[in-house]
Parts: structure tokens; sequence; C-alpha cells
């Protein structure tokens, strides 16, 4: 059984303040007009009436992370020798996240499937992932660049989360989905929510029935590959393309990432840092051959992996939590929504006799 | 302990061989001895190759697995990674994380007559599988090595060619775009010579690596010649980073060339969209 309980609104900060003395705290508040998920501090306002304008993407796979720290040596017998020392630096520590919404802790769950599949784990995701705890706020406003319904999911989804925050009138009903979750619900700024159960539900149901119309998008997976060789087609919808990446970097599930060495004297590193498919050096090759040498490429690479390609792999589930950033961050006003629906309604020109 | 798929073995480098003006050869051994007793690959694997401080590239693993004193890494010098390591010699330190990717599928070959087709450094994943054959020659029928590079000097493991060509149980041709003062053997582009040869594809396996060029109209060739998309075998070659399918770059669609590949029969080539 879920663990129920409430939290006045204004026992929040003092809540998040006792939890800040065993974890890493992080909750949304404003960086210049950014709101962003920071380190929490008692002094800054936590905003939770808006979507944050980043996804707490960085604080299970930060935007750059050392996997590797090598250190050379000059060998005393012979100094033309250098002998290299690597050692895995693994992350250490507890995080809470608190104000993430149900799009951005579901994005962590498109991650698992790749990061820690049977085929291999990657430690360092592990090590995060599983010591980041997320108390997820279900929304109550909906954006119009919100589609998280088109995407087997709605605003009051737990999944990837730990604890569920359903915004009431006076405060908020926490709801445990994991037993981490649990341990975070013992505090005495608590009590016992069991009684607002009811209530909270009907406002999830009313939350569900004022989001816009959801479409289906199981042809998806097929009508892309059908556009697939149909340049025009790509080259109409990249048009607008900037190429500068905002949509895989607000993405909750864009999980590509680059590797690079750096040096400093004796000593080095390698870094694991995130990487942008939008960009013409993501698939260049050395001998200068790109197999995505324009934008239309490109785009049609990110809309084929999140709609086609991942769902193909991992048993339907599309790779796009419909947060709706890489609409509202476009600066070209791109919408990955309208791609996808042309793809899907697409009908093949009739060849003429 | 989970393993740390990122983390790579340390290595040492026994000997560099320069093979062309822009191709070396490694032979490096694993310096944990645990490690290099344990390791196992099959033939057509890859592994990443690092310097540390410039980064890491894919390179296959062009030394049989039935010969295990060292790895073997053939190097074109084409970037920053490849450079830097052209400048190393026997003794330096690198990293090897080995093996990834799938590999010639050879337990379907058994029995089956091979035709090898390489072109310049296409010969590397090529040498694997050959020196396999060699080492277990009953397990296959005739086989037929077509290697060919721009001239004589261009053509990696001339050392080896005298060996290849005397033997009885390995019909090799070499060949070289255009005619070159001394050279003994073919001249011509590999896919004419290949038709002029002609191996038969009755109960035959082809395989072929090299330059895209080359590959395109190898295929073109062994299709007049009447090998079926199944019974021609290739590799690819992709950008790469992580080498374990996670980090996004190397995929044709739903399949990843570093976890999937990079050996791909041209059937299976077939059903992935035109992305090479």
């Amino acid at each position: 059984m879920a663990k129920v309980q409430f939290i006045k609104s204004a026992d929040v900060k003092p809540w998040l303040a006792e939890l800040a003395k065993e974890h890493r705290v992080f909750a949304p508040s404003y960086d210049g007009e950014a709101l962003l998920f920071r380190p929490f501090d008692l002094e800054q306002e936590i905003i939770l009436d808006r979507a944050a304008t980043m996804p707490p993407k960085k604080t299970v796979f930060p935007q750059s992370e050392k996997l590797v720290d090598f250190t050379y040596s000059k060998d005393p017998e012979n100094l033309s020798r250098v002998k290299i020392d690597a050692r895995e630096t693994l992350p250490e520590g507890s995080t809470v996240v608190f104000g993430s919404r149900p799009c951005d802790a579901r994005g962590f769950t498109m991650f698992d499937r790749v990061y820690l599949s049977d085929k291999n784990t990657d430690i360092y995701y592990q090590a995060r992932r599983k010591n980041t705890l997320f108390i997820t706020l279900a929304c109550r406003t909906i954006e119009n660049t919100c589609f998280c319904n088109w995407v087997d999911s709605d605003p009051c989804d737990p999944t990837g989360s730990d604890v569920l925050a359903i915004p009431m009138n006076d405060g908020y009903l926490l709801e445990s989905v994991s037993e981490q979750g649990e341990k975070l619900l013992n505090s005495k700024l608590l009590a016992d929510g069991s009684s607002r159960k009811v209530e909270a539900d009907k406002i999830c149901q009313e939350i569900a029935g004022s989001i816009n119309n959801t479409k289906d998008l199981s042809q998806a997976p097929a009508k892309l590959l059908a556009v697939f060789d149909n340049m025009q087609f790509w080259e109409e919808v990249s048009a607008k393309c900037l190429s500068c990446g905002a949509c895989t970097y607000l993405c909750p599930s864009c999980y590509c990432f680059n590797i690079t060495d750096e040096t400093n004297g004796m000593k080095g590193k390698r870094l694991r840092s995130w990487d942008n498919c939008m960009s013409a050096q993501f698939t260049m090759e050395a001998s200068g051959h790109n197999p995505r040498p324009t934008k239309a490429h490109r785009l049609k690479n990110r809309v084929g992996h999140k709609f086609s390609y991942y769902p193909t792999i991992h048993g339907g589930v599309i790779s796009c939590c419909g947060c709706g950033r890489c609409i509202k961050s476009c600066p070209a006003g791109i919408d990955i929504r309208e791609i996808v629906l042309k793809a899907i309604d697409f009908e093949p020109a009739a060849v003429e006799e | 302990m989970t393993k740390n798929i990122y983390l790579p073995e340390m290595a040492t480098i026994q000997e560099v061989i320069r093979e062309t003006h822009n191709i070396m050869t490694f032979r490096v051994t694993l310096n944990n001895p645990e490690a290099m007793k344990n390791f196992s690959f099959k033939p057509g694997q890859v592994g990443q190759v690092s310097s540390f401080g410039t980064g890491e590239a894919t390179f296959v693993i062009n030394s049989p697995p039935t010969r295990m004193d060292y790895l073997q890494f053939s190097v074109m010098r084409t970037g920053e990674v490849t450079s830097k390591l052209h400048s190393l010699k026997a003794g330096d330190q690198i990293g090897v994380r080995a093996p990834l990717g799938n590999s010639f599928p050879y337990e379907d070959m058994k029995g089956k007559d091979i035709v090898f087709v390489g072109g310049g450094i296409g010969m590397a994943p090529l040498r694997t599988l050959l020196l396999f054959m060699l080492d277990n020659r009953a397990d296959y029928g005739k086989i037929t090595l077509l290697y060919g590079a721009r001239s004589p000097v261009d053509m990696a493991y001339s050392y080896e060619l005298q060996d290849w060509l005397d033997r009885d149980d390995l019909d090799t041709y070499l060949t070289i775009d255009a005619p070159y003062e001394g050279w003994q053997h073919k001249v011509g582009l590999i896919p004419n010579v290949l038709l002029d040869i002609a191996p038969s594809p009755g109960n035959s396996v082809a395989i072929t690596c090299g330059p895209p060029i080359m590959i395109k109209f190898t295929l073109q060739a062994l299709e007049k010649l009447g090998f079926k998309d199944e019974q021609i075998v290739t590799t690819l070659e992709k950008r790469m980073k992580c080498g374990v399918g996670i980090c996004g770059r190397c995929n044709i669609g739903t399949s990843y060339v570093c976890m999937d590949g990079p050996v791909f029969t041209r059937a299976q080539l077939r059903q992935l969209p035109n992305e090479l």
C-alpha cells in the first residue's frame, strides 16, 4: 500500500530543508528568466505553478561528467616511457528532486531501457539513478504545448517517480510510489492524508479531462519508415531548423552523448557530455563522409528515433514524454507533433502511368 | 560487481609495423595477465583503442582468436586519434575496450567455399577471418582471396602475401589499380578482376570489405556472378563513441552498427533504411 500524507503549502520549504540534511535537494527556482532545478536554498522562492524551462535531466545525467581519471608518470628507469594509470570515478551521495513533472520523471524510464539493459549496464547512470528520488508534482495547468496524453501518459502519471504530489487548494497530497519514496514521507511536518485521497483523485480526473484530444500514434513507427527516403518531405519539415540543438538539450528523454579527453599537465580526464544529433559533427566520420549530411537527415533521425526506432526496439514505447519543451523553446517554431502527424497522414503521390 | 563498460583495459604496445605510408599495425597485450589469458573474441569483433588524452577510435581486431600471443590492430591515419596512435612506439601504453560488436557468421560458413574480396585497409577485418579459417582449414571448402590496393606500396601485410600466394589451400589474387614497375600480379580495379576470376557462387559465401566505392561495385560484380544477397557478407563503419549501443550516433534505423554490427549480410542491409 502506498503511503499517503498531506503537507500544508507553508510547510513545503521546511520539509525540503529537513530533506536537505540527508540529501542534495533540487527544486525549481528562477535563474534570471530561466526556471531551473537548482540546489535548494531556504532564501530562494520555489516556483511550482509552471513547468521548468529545463527538465531535471542533469540530476541523473549531468551535462558533463567524468568517466575516467588518468595520470601520466615517467618511468624512472627509462624516461622515454610514460606509465598511465586510469581509474573510474563513480558518483556518490543521494539526491532528491522536488517539483519535477510527470513528463520529467517519466523521461528517465526512456534512459533506463538503454542504460540499464540486459546487454549493458552504464554504472555511472545506474549509481545516480538509484540514488536520485523524484517528488513529482502533478500538473494542474495544461499548456498548449503539452501532449503527454498522446504518448501514453497523463498529468498525474507516477511512472518514474518516487512520490507523487497532487496540488490541492491548501497544500499537497503526497503519495509514495516507490519504497525509497515512502521513506521520504516520515517527517513530522506531514500528516496522514488518506482522508483527502478521494478529493485528490477527483482533481486528477478533472485535469486529465481538460487536456487536448489525444492522437493515435500507433502507426507512427511504420509511417515514419515509409517516408524515410522521401527527402522532399524531410526538407520541408526541417526548412526552418537552425540546427541549434535546443530541442535535444531540453528534452527529458534525449540521452545521446559524446566522450572526449582533456589533459592538464600530467593528469587528464575522460568526460561524457550531452551531445546533439542536430549537429553535423554528430555523425561526421574522420574520412569526411557523413551519413546524415543535411539538417533534413538529422531531423529525420531525431523524429524517427523517438517515434519509430525506439518503439520498435522497446515494445512500442515512444521515446517522447510529451512535455512540449522542444516546441516551446524552438527558436524557429518547429512542432514535432506536426511532423509526426504529417508522416502518419502522408499519402505518396500516385505514380503517373 | 558490474563491469564498467567505459573503463579501458590498459595495454602495452609490443610491436609496431609500418604497413604503408598511412597504415600502421600495432600488436598489443593487456597489462593484466589474467585479463589477457581470459580474453576471448570472435573474428570480426572490434575494439575501442584509446590514447589517453586524445581519445578513442574503433578498429577491428585483425589477429585471429586462434593466435592469442597478442591482439593486432591496423590503423589508417585519418583523424586526431589515428594520428596520435601513429606517433606511438613499442612499450607505449594504450587503452583497449574489447571485444565489441558482432562477428562474421563463421559457423554458418563451415563446409562452404569462401571468397574474400578486400580493398585497402578493408583487408584488416578479412585478415582475421582468413587466418582463423586457415587455422581451422578442414572446416571450410575452397578459399579464394582477392586483395587489391591502389599500388604495391599501398598494400598492407606485404610480409605475409608471399606465404598466402604459396599456399596450396588458398587461391590468392593480388591486384593494383594501374601498372607498376616490377609488379607481377593482376592490374585492374577489384570488381573487374573479380569478374575475371569468376568464383562460382554455388556453395559459396563472399566476404567483402573496403572503401565505399569499391564495395558498391564489388556488390554489383558479385550479383552479376550469381551471388545471392544471403551469400554476401560485409562490414560497416560509422562514427562510434560508446561502442555498446547507448550514445546514439551509429544507428541506421533500429540497428546500431557498434552493437548489432559491424558485420551484416547484404540481405540484412536491404532491410535497413538507406542511410549508409
